[in-house]
């Protein structure tokens, strides 16, 4: 096992003056800005815990908020039974397992702002392929700068499409793991498809699920470019998820204090979940 | 068997559509896309390529691109190399609080982090360089690096450490020489990872840059909004992003899965 060295500190220090250098600086400065109040020509005053206060109770980061949550829980309702069925229809060997990983990978090498772009071409109605088909053939009117609904599918299968691979390439490494002695002893035992994949296939990938859960949670809690390329929000505010209210009030507003305590705030938010699933991730290690 | 191979071939196609779109986009002429719907392009064109491998601003925006992302790679890999082997080698003080503190950075939004890295680099002189865009990607970069690396050491059994200072080797050269082969999968899964995520993300690189250093994507949004959105460049250059993906990804194929997993697999 790993042995007592307190030395190993020495190695670890580059790593820790990078990350702190880019995590704590910025990271100060925020907490800077969340208690404070500024009217310009750099000067602060100080604003106590004014600014959480506001934001929590506002309206629209309560809405932000619910959005986002929606967001990420349809996200990981499709995507993760998705990711499992698409997974277990592989083929555990031969010529084709090799293409098809990387053709399943393709969509996650892609610029962010290429996928919104791309999706932006691909539904736009009268030129895009799937704007096209859905007005011209089926006849279903469709068209997410109008209409919100139109705006959500469209950001949630864009987000289907980006990430759902992550998902199968982790269930798949997990599978391929399993020898193929357990599935002849299932096989005389007569287990059913279903038992199989319940005693089996589901415990094999219990570990990397437990990641692709995470990654997925953290990735479309904090999802920016794809949606703001897209739909930059709209129509209205329907498709404004957090970070893009994040980067209005920030950028565009430049109002620092309430951005501050919002960043604070959805942080905050991020970790707790997360800090979760990393505890049940880490159980497993230790097991 | 046959039945069940129906599912993956759907899910490809359905992966397959957008970027055959993008793809076919590319090769129309500005008419025929504003003229009406055309499942392939009726008249071929090259001339979206020729303008983007004509004009500086277009081609330094991929060349700017590479170069943050190779210096951050090198970087991110260099840095985490001697962490991943403390992590996978040795118990100290404070080593579970700060494996996951460097998780913590993986999990910040980028959006938190836009503003105060603006002033940060801007500070110190370095807004607008190739240097400040793979620095800020070290963020998110590093840790992952880290993960991986330290992922893959864990298989190395510590009897080649042993043994090799039992023959008399320093510690560095054991590290070069006999340690870096054994982990060569891990370094090579490690940097497609970190040239991967400093390719795709687009916020940081953004906000970061004005003239000198603008990346890739930050051409293509300018574009989309000023020369009245020529879709036909705009997918032509878009094509042009997925190339450089879809190279590297066929050398760590067999790999993907554990990168992902950040050597958890």
């Amino acid at each position: 096992m790993r042995t007592e060295n307190q030395k190993a500190w020495f190695f670890v220090l580059p790593v820790l003056a990078l990350v702190a250098f880019n995590a704590l600086v910025p990271m100060m400065t925020v907490v800077n800005y969340s208690v404070q109040e500024t009217f310009g020509n750099n000067q602060f005053f100080w604003e106590g815990l004014g600014w959480f206060e506001q934001i929590l109770r506002s309206d629209r980061f309560q809405a932000a908020l619910g959005r986002q949550f929606l967001f990420t829980f349809l996200i990981l309702l499709i995507e993760v039974p998705l990711g499992i069925i698409v997974a277990l229809s592989m083929p555990r060997k031969g010529l084709w397992v090799p293409v098809c990983l990387v053709l399943m990978a393709l969509p996650m090498l892609i610029p962010w702002n290429v996928v919104g772009s791309m999706w932006n071409i691909f539904t736009l109605p009268k030129i895009g392929l799937m704007g096209y088909f859905l007005n011209d053939v089926l006849g279903i009117n469709y068209d997410m700068t109008q209409q919100p609904l139109s705006a959500w599918i469209t950001i949630v299968v864009m987000d289907v499409w980006h990430w759902t691979s992550l998902v199968v390439l982790l269930c798949y490494a997990g599978l391929v793991s399993i020898p193929d002695a357990y599935y002849q002893a299932a096989k005389i035992d007569g287990a059913s498809p279903w038992s199989v994949f319940r005693y089996i296939q589901l415990p094999k990938m219990k570990t990397v699920l437990t990641i692709a859960v995470l990654l997925r949670f953290m990735d479309s809690f904090n999802i920016y470019t794809e949606p703001f390329v897209l739909t930059g929000g709209g129509p209205g505010n329907s498709t404004t998820l957090l970070s893009i209210d994040l980067v209005k009030i920030a950028l565009g507003q430049f109002d620092l204090g309430p951005a501050a305590a919002m960043s604070l705030i959805y942080f905050a938010i991020t970790l707790l979940v997360s800090w979760v699933f990393y505890t049940l991730m880490t159980k497993d290690d230790a097991q | 068997m046959k039945k069940r191979s129906i599912i993956p071939i759907l899910y490809i196609a359905f992966l397959m559509l957008p970027i055959y779109w993008l793809v076919a986009m590319s090769f129309k002429t500005t008419n025929e896309i504003l003229s009406g719907f055309s499942l392939f392009p009726q008249t071929f064109t090259l001339e979206n390529y020729i303008t983007i491998f004509t004009d500086p601003t277009w081609y330094w925006g991929y060349i700017n691109s590479i170069i943050y992302v190779t210096i951050n790679t090198v970087l991110s890999v260099c840095v985490a190399l001697p962490a991943a082997y403390a992590f996978s080698r040795y118990r100290f003080l404070g080593d579970k609080q700060l494996f996951f503190w460097l998780l913590t950075n993986r999990m910040a939004p980028a959006a938190v982090f836009a503003l105060p890295f603006f002033q940060l680099y801007s500070s110190i002189h370095l807004f607008d360089t190739y240097l400040a865009v793979a620095l800020a990607h070290t963020l998110f970069n590093v840790p992952l690096a880290v993960w991986i690396l330290e992922g893959f050491m864990r298989g190395i059994p510590k009897e080649l450490d042993e043994t090799a200072y039992v023959d008399g080797y320093s510690f560095p050269r054991f590290f070069v020489t006999i340690f870096l082969p054994n982990i060569k999968a891990g370094v090579g899964v490690a940097a497609f990872f970190c040239f991967m995520f400093s390719w795709v993300e687009m916020l940081l690189a953004k906000t970061l840059t004005a003239v000198e250093a603008k990346p890739i994507a930050a051409v293509m949004t300018r574009t989309a909004s000023s020369a009245g959105y020529e879709l036909g460049l705009l997918a032509a250059a878009g094509t042009l992003t997925i190339i450089p993906g879809a190279i590297v990804i066929w050398f760590v194929r067999n790999y993907i899965a554990r990168g992902f997993a950040m050597g958890r697999v």
